[in-house]
């Protein structure tokens, strides 16, 4: 069986495959128990699998595990944690962002990755970015306070933000 | 299963830290709990749990701890609606605890009691009403032990903050220390008293729904990420036309692909493997031949399949004086509506986990209905219903009988067939194709006005497949195709509800044609046949208000009395800064922006819900644009504020999204549209602006709010669309194409006119 080093979340692991062409997504849930991504077509078409590869929103149910090679990829589990929430997750909270929230984990990695890259993205930048991401549950007008909110949270000392996340629901 | 022990019995402590600790639908309100934890304490139980499942016990529900916590366990579930936080508020204002000190249990048939399927708009309304009358119940027990205890009339203590104690001030006694894991041994009363509204204190708010941040960070463990140890992965090879019979299997076709394997039995068949992606290639490559069937009608059949029949009965639903006679006399108007079929289109394909091994079945399930599913087990595999035991877990949101219970069906054959547990994960293609299909809906509409522009005579007409009498489920795909005999028919919702006008008039009559079938197999979808019976009701209103000449909020109101539907009518309007004027808006070429809204009273005696919205349309292209969508909701009581904002956010993007461009495609022989493209659904850049009012009426009886929102948007739209250019549409879904087809139809007329 072919062997594969990865850089997940900051750290290697060693997974073996039946088969190369496997997708990562697959790879991620079945050998490496992080199911945070979810299967929601395998086709590309709904975003639920996103993660990140070298700090890129990426489809993980279109990438062959064999085509990973060194490139670092994140998770949502290694975005952050109940406890120690990336700024967008705190926002996703705060705006009670899902409905049954199975997708997710393509909305908080595809904003997360927009932030990172324009931190002062409008909501028209938003709409495009999410543009390829479905919500069956109609949650996408909460999404996008929660985005917008996490945009403007970021940049602000760390402290005042989660004074500011605990103050915003009763 | 049988409670253990009958009556008053104290529940031992070990008995009881079994029952809650193998609970592991168990959440904790509040605290940061690893659901993962939780969820694999699942596997093991059996179903002798030593614990009343009755729904007439206080015990059913509630379980005191001798920590003062509390376990709730609830038969209706969270399918992403807000419940496990909506049901544990009312339980803990009428308890008189922190909320953060109820733990909730949902749809476990070894724990919970049966309250139904968590479906129509029920969970709060029943479900959650029942719940709380169990606490008050509770409360009042507990009151009464402490007034022993303390020595004073009950009528001097309260509880509160987890304890019962003096009115007046002084020492109370924790919850804990009165009954701590005992049984109450007691039936609901369903005189005892509820807390005065007026004095709550955490029903209504907006607490945080538990589950959320877990969600959010990847940590909440769905059906599609659980497993137990020794699991095989399946799916299940549907055939290439509806109703086909399998003609040969080439097993070879899949040699050296894992240890993947073929389960055939009669007609179904399915491949296992240790590993997903070995099941999913297996899958793919194994070559099967199938007859060919042809007995569909085709989606662009189904309309004139509707009218042809064949029909079951027809029915008078409402007769208020003469409608045909009062329409004969007048001039009258007339109008088609149509509704075509639709997916549930969960964003995750269905999934279950089954393990049927040593004479019992486990079945962990995202079921609307756990214990119907139960007893569906139990029939299909032959096996007393106490040595079954199905399990919530919550999957990707459902909105009516998606592919859940088929998948655990799957789950359960293959099961069996390996003696091994099996998670049976649908593909999307098989969810598109194979989820039970909201049925299609015909409605031929009629009515006259009075010559000061009232309505005088309404009559509807509606075409409608006919739910099979007492059929107790939906008949499932792996067991039909295994040969494993089922009650067959068909199963809809209750679909003919609101086909009526809410508005006074005369003379109306609503009938119905039930048709013996349906084209695709059909289950209940959102708000189920009322989406559809509302775009008819409400947009042939508005075409009376046009031909009155009026204003359609002014023509709504002169026909309205209820009070609590003028009040959602105005404020809905009112939201959009409505102009009063007639529709059509005069609107010149290229781009045309329109206003309409719609009215809804849910099932005639339920939440009052009215929407409405601006639309811009540009008539070169076809397309629609909402620019801003408004909503006032009245649902009486509200539980959780900012859970029910949820709800209605969700119904009023959800149904734009059916009503712009959602049909499912289907042939003579299967289904075609398989995927997000094929099959498409609102997108970011198409969600407008939102503007929502919600109506509290704490003294009012608490209704749904899960379904309601839904029904006025296609109307609405319609109606602005017709308000932006003059265009009528009556049938959805309002792709490009059509609305680009009724501009040039509408060309030719006037010229025709002209
Ligand atoms: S699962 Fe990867 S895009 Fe849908
Ligand atoms: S929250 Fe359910 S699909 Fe987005």
């Amino acid at each position: 069986m072919p062997t594969y080093r990865l850089s997940i979340n900051g750290e290697i692991r060693s997974v073996a495959v039946s088969d190369p062409k496997q997708p990562l997504l697959y790879v991620l849930r079945n050998s490496l128990g992080l199911t945070g991504a979810k299967y929601g077509c395998g086709l590309g078409q709904c975003g639920a699998c996103t993660v990140h590869i070298g700090g890129k929103a990426v489809r993980s149910c279109l990438v062959p595990v064999s085509s990973v090679g060194a490139k670092r990829v994140t998770t949502i589990e290694g975005l952050g944690t109940p406890a120690a929430p990336h700024p967008v997750q705190a926002a996703f909270i705060a705006e009670q962002a899902a409905q049954c929230g199975y997708c997710v984990n393509g909305m908080v990695m595809t904003s997360a990755a927009l932030l990172a890259q324009k931190p002062r993205a409008t909501l028209g930048e938003c709409k495009a970015a999410l543009a390829g991401n479905l919500c069956r549950c109609g949650t996408q007008h909460r999404i996008e306070r929660a985005v917008m909110r996490a945009r403007d949270a970021i940049g602000k000392p760390v402290e005042k933000r989660a004074a500011e996340d605990a103050g915003s629901k009763a | 299963m049988s409670a253990v022990a009958k009556g008053g019995g104290a529940l031992s402590r070990r008995e009881f830290l079994k029952a809650s600790g193998a609970a592991a639908g168990v959440m904790v309100i509040g605290a940061a709990i690893s659901s993962r934890a939780l969820a694999q304490q699942r596997s093991g139980a059996d179903a002798a749990l030593g614990k009343t499942l009755d729904a007439n016990e206080v015990d059913g529900f509630f379980a005191v701890h001798a920590d003062g916590s509390v376990t709730l366990f609830s038969g209706k579930v969270d399918l992403g609606t807000g419940l496990r936080i909506a049901i544990p508020q009312m339980a803990a204002e009428e308890l008189g605890i922190d909320v953060a000190r109820i733990r909730i249990v949902e749809g476990d048939t070894g724990l919970t009691p049966d309250q139904g399927a968590t479906a129509g708009s029920t969970g709060i309304m029943r479900g959650g009403v029942q719940i709380r009358q169990a606490a008050a119940t509770a409360r009042e027990a507990l009151i009464g032990i402490a007034a022993q205890r303390l020595g004073r009339p009950a009528a001097e203590l309260e509880a509160v903050n987890g304890e019962v104690r003096p009115k007046a001030g002084g020492a109370g006694v924790g919850f804990g220390k009165l009954i701590g894991d005992k049984r109450f041994g007691l039936k609901l009363d369903a005189k005892a008293p509820l807390r005065d509204p007026s004095g709550y204190t955490v029903v209504g708010k907006p607490i945080q729904r538990p589950d959320v941040a877990a969600k959010v960070t990847g940590q909440h463990v769905y059906m599609q990420d659980f497993s137990v140890p020794g699991m095989l992965h399946g799916r299940v090879i549907r055939p290439s036309s509806v109703g086909a019979k399998l003609v040969s299997v080439d097993e070879a076709s899949i040699r050296g692909i894992g240890n993947a394997r073929v389960v055939r039995i009669n007609d179904f068949v399915g491949v296992v493997a240790d590993d997903e992606w070995d099941a999913i290639r297996a899958a793919r490559a194994l070559k099967t031949t199938w007859t060919k069937e042809e007995n569909l009608v085709g989606d662009e059949g189904v309309r004139e399949w509707m009218r042809r029949g064949p029909f079951e009965a027809d029915e008078t639903l409402m007769k208020r004086g003469d409608a045909r006679a009062a329409l004969a006399a007048g001039k009258r108007l007339k109008a088609t509506y149509y509704w075509p079929v639709q997916s549930h289109a969960s964003m995750g394909p269905s999934c279950a986990v089954a393990d049927l091994r040593d004479g019992k079945a486990m079945v962990w399930s995202a079921s609307q209905a756990t214990h119907r599913l139960r007893g569906i087990v139990a029939r299909l595999m032959q096996l007393p219903t106490d040595v079954v035991r199905v399990v919530y877990l919550d999957g990707a949101g459902c909105y009516g009988m998606n592919g859940h219970d088929d998948a655990a069906a799957d789950a359960a054959l293959l099961s069996r067939a390996t003696g091994r547990p099996v998670r049976v994960q649908w593909m999307r293609e098989d969810e598109h194709a194979w989820d039970p299909k909201g049925p299609p809906q015909l409605l031929d509409m009629e009515g006259a006005l009075t010559a000061d522009g009232r309505i005088w005579a309404w009559k509807t007409e509606m075409f409608l497949p006919r739910a099979t009498a007492s059929l107790p489920n939906v008949p499932l795909l792996g067991p039909a195709a295994a040969g494993i005999a089922q009650p067959m028919g068909i199963s809809t919702g209750l679909i003919s509800q609101n086909g009526n006008p809410p508005y006074a008039a005369q003379n109306v009559e609503v009938i119905v044609h039930w048709l013996k079938d349906a084209p695709l197999r059909p289950s209940n979808i959102r708000a189920p046949g009322k989406v559809a019976n509302c775009f008819a009701v409400e947009s042939f209103t508005d075409e009376l208000a046009a031909a009155a000449g009026r204003d359609p909020v002014e023509f709504r109101l002169q026909g309205l009395s209820d009070a609590r539907g003028i009040e959602v009518l105005k404020r809905s309007v009112a939201l959009l800064g409505w102009q009063p004027r007639p529709s059509p808006a005069a609107n010149g070429k290229g781009v045309a922006t329109g206003r309409g809204m719609a009215y809804m009273h849910y099932k005639n005696n339920e939440t009052y819900v009215a929407v409405a919205m601006e639309v811009e349309v540009d008539r070169g292209s076809g397309t629609i644009r909402v620019k801003r969508l408004a909503c006032a909701h009245d649902c009486g009581l509200v539980i959780n504020a900012d859970a029910v904002r949820a709800q209605i956010e969700g119904n009023l993007l959800q149904t734009l999204s059916r009503t712009l461009h959602e049909e499912t495609k289907f042939d003579r022989s299967a289904v075609s549209s398989r995927d997000w493209s094929s099959y498409p659904i609102l997108t970011f850049p198409e969600v407008p602006e939102m503007l929502i009012d919600v109506v509290d009426r704490p003294k009012e009886p608490p209704l749904g709010a899960g379904e309601a929102a839904a029904t006025p948007v296609p109307a609405a739209l319609a109606n602005a669309v017709f308000d932006a250019c003059g265009v009528r549409l009556r049938t959805a879904p309002f792709t490009r194409e059509r609305v680009k087809a009724a501009m040039v139809a509408m060309a030719t007329e006037n010229k025709r006119k002209a």
